[in-house]
């Protein structure tokens, strides 16, 4: 089509050729237009994919601060530990879905365990000790998980769980995992929101946080309800653990700190302690990581994300939905 | 009730420098005697290098009673001048090697200013996180800085080569003294008693005129230069610097050593600082698959004095050597009350 106008161009007199060549250009424009525009809605996809599973992570993070003042430096070494019980059981032959639910299921035991022995005697000491004793345990779960099942990554056999193959939507290539990632973490969202807004249970969360000694006065189980907090945290971490594994078909030891710390940065970003600041935390570390890497700038990833953090913590320390708190004396 | 005899101070200084003395006589003399061969060598100049940087992170930790999680941070930007100076410095030798101390210790405490004015502003668990956020910054930026200047730096993931290897037992063994004696003497004097009172309760401390933020800022940039001069012997002792080296375990391993020591004791994060480093040297002579299983003995020594002391082994204990001495003479006249009293007094 190009050559005809240009012929004509060429044949016709100056004032067609005039006419015609800024509408070359606007075409060849629209066209370059399109591929950066399905460049864009590609990586947008992309980055909502990593976002979920972030605001997944960063959801078991902003709830247990939010119930116990914990920075809970063990929750990314948990969805470490459900990756590598989805690929062995797997590996065993089991049934993928039942690998799956085992996978959720070791995580929730796991952390209540880990609630129950290291951080409920710890529970009238100093934050400081809290603190420490979860950097412990998580430098315990990476260490025995190098110890047992050697430094290495390992592969994980993520398309026996979502086909690897991808959909064409409006000229856009879409992977089933994406789709899949972004569904279920959004359903789990919704759960979640419904489960603290409008369940017995939730409020007794909702109770918990706001006041423990309140809460206990009023009739409210603060023990079962933490570990309740905490179980339902790593609920979604073990969906996180698996949809990440799904998306980066690997597993090694230390996969889950560095997940964790940029779950924990989305949940500072959106708030520690708020259900949808976390989601939005999540979304935006995912999109914001997702583009750096788009920009070519890949080594600088984890860079750009801490910058964020701090950045988010000079400017408004409580997040985007945090609420103020302030100290009595 | 005054008739406790008392060891006037400069007598003090003087049998705690006679003492140094014989150490640091001592230690030559089964050096070049060959009783201490070049591989126990190599483990106590480690020894040096890490109490050196337990007692630097302890006073953020223990005695500013903050949570700092990027302590390797530091010791990479003082590891890294160190290195990068010594190479380009045309001067060698024992001049060389401690204009790099000095400079590394200077370098850390300005990236101290940089990180510890905005960082201090925050409390607890949001100050620990920001500094293992700065902390992962300077790691990333030591890996990547090369590509973006255009020229050898840093090296990046391959490492800084070919530094001068200048650590001696002697150096480190002056470093560990003049640490331990301006960290002690800070936390003696006027400006220490505010560190500590920021530490029992901050806004009591700043309604009595104290400047926490001045102080806080203090007590940081001193943990960051120590770590400074940690990171240059320990550039100068392995003579290659990887990223790697100073990530966030790193942090925690020198946290784990001030928090077994007692957070608040020097005495405490000397002897875990030794203890933790010449165990893993230990376990490798009887076993290897023991040594592999350290870090995970660690953790759970962590939790475990977590739960069950969580001031640490020493607690705030902190011994002296002529309060032990003074103790000693009077016991035979008064036999109550002075073993109480001499506790609390050092040097």
């Amino acid at each position: 089509m190009g050559a005809a106008i240009r012929e004509k161009g060429d044949s016709g007199t100056h004032r067609v050729s005039i006419c015609v060549s800024p509408c070359i250009h606007l075409y060849y424009k629209y066209r370059k237009g399109r591929i950066y525009l399905m460049l864009i809605v590609s990586q947008l996809i992309n980055g909502l994919q990593l976002g979920s599973i972030y605001a997944l992570v960063a959801l078991g993070y902003s709830m247990v601060y939010g119930i116990i003042m914990l920075l809970n430096f063990a929750h990314g070494d948990i969805i470490m530990v459900g990756g590598y019980v989805a690929m062995l059981t797997i590996a065993a032959g089991v049934n993928p879905i039942f690998a799956v639910v085992l996978a959720i299921a070791a995580c929730m035991i796991l952390a209540v365990v880990i609630e129950k022995v290291a951080y409920t005697p710890l529970r009238s000491s100093p934050r400081i000790s809290l603190l420490i004793t979860a950097i412990g345990v998580s430098f315990l779960l990476e260490n025995l998980a190098q110890n047992i099942f050697g430094a290495n990554a390992q592969p994980f056999p993520n398309n026996k769980i979502i086909k690897t193959s991808s959909l064409n939507i409006g000229g856009v290539q879409i992977g089933v995992t994406a789709i899949v990632t972004i569904v279920v973490s959004v359903i789990s969202m919704v759960l979640l929101t419904f489960l603290v807004q409008k369940t017995k249970r939730g409020k007794a969360m909702r109770a918990v946080s706001e006041d423990m000694g309140a809460a206990q006065l009023m009739g409210i189980n603060v023990n079962n309800t933490i570990t309740f907090t905490f179980a339902v945290g790593s609920l979604l971490a073990g969906i996180g653990s698996i949809l990440y594994c799904c998306t980066y078909p690997q597993v090694s030891p230390t996969m889950g700190s560095m997940l964790g710390l940029k779950a924990f940065v989305a949940a500072v970003l959106g708030g520690i302690g708020s259900i949808p600041g976390a989601m939005i935390g999540g979304f935006a570390i995912g999109l914001a990581e997702v583009l750096v890497r788009a920009v070519g700038l890949s080594d600088w990833t984890d860079g750009v994300v801490f910058a964020i953090l701090i950045v988010v913590l000079l400017l408004r320390p409580t997040g985007l939905l945090g609420r103020p708190m302030t100290e009595k004396v | 009730m005054n008739q406790e005899k008392q060891i006037p101070m400069p007598v003090r200084y003087l049998i705690n420098i006679a003492l140094l003395a014989i150490c640091l006589v001592a230690g030559n003399l089964l050096i070049s005697g060959g009783f201490i061969s070049s591989y126990y060598q190599k483990i106590l100049l480690q020894v040096g290098i890490y109490i050196i940087a337990a007692v630097s992170l302890n006073v953020a930790t223990g005695y500013l009673g903050q949570l700092p999680l990027g302590h390797a941070g530091f010791m990479a930007v003082g590891g890294y001048t160190a290195g990068i100076f010594l190479k380009a410095c045309p001067l060698t030798g024992i001049p060389a090697f401690i204009l790099s101390l000095v400079l590394a210790g200077i370098v850390a405490g300005i990236f101290g200013i940089i990180i510890g004015i905005p960082a201090l502003r925050l409390k607890g668990d949001y100050l620990a996180i920001i500094t293992l956020g700065f902390g992962e910054i300077i790691r990333v930026i030591l890996l990547n800085i090369d590509n973006v200047l255009g020229f050898k730096l840093t090296g990046g993931a391959g490492g800084l080569m070919g530094i001068p290897k200048y650590t001696s037992f002697n150096s480190v063994f002056l470093c560990v003294v003049i640490t331990c004696f301006v960290i002690h003497t800070l936390i003696k004097s006027r400006h220490g008693r505010a560190i500590l009172s920021i530490r029992e309760n901050e806004i009591a401390a700043e309604s009595c005129g104290i400047n926490t933020t001045y102080y806080k800022t203090m007590a940081f940039v001193v943990s960051a230069f120590f770590a400074g001069v940690s990171g240059a012997l320990f550039a100068s002792y392995l003579g290659i610097l990887v990223p790697g080296d100073f990530g966030f375990m790193k942090s925690i391993e020198i946290l784990v050593m001030v928090v077994l020591g007692g957070m608040g004791s020097m005495i405490g994060s000397v002897i875990a600082a030794t203890v933790l480093t010449i165990v893993p040297f230990l376990l490798q002579s009887i076993s290897q698959t023991v040594a592999d299983y350290r870090m995970v003995i660690y953790s759970v020594l962590l939790i475990v004095v977590m739960i069950f002391k969580p001031s640490g082994l020493m607690g705030t204990y902190d011994f002296s050597l002529t309060s032990l001495i003074q103790r000693l003479i009077n016991l035979p006249s008064v036999h109550e009350g002075v073993a109480k009293k001499g506790d609390g007094r050092n040097e």
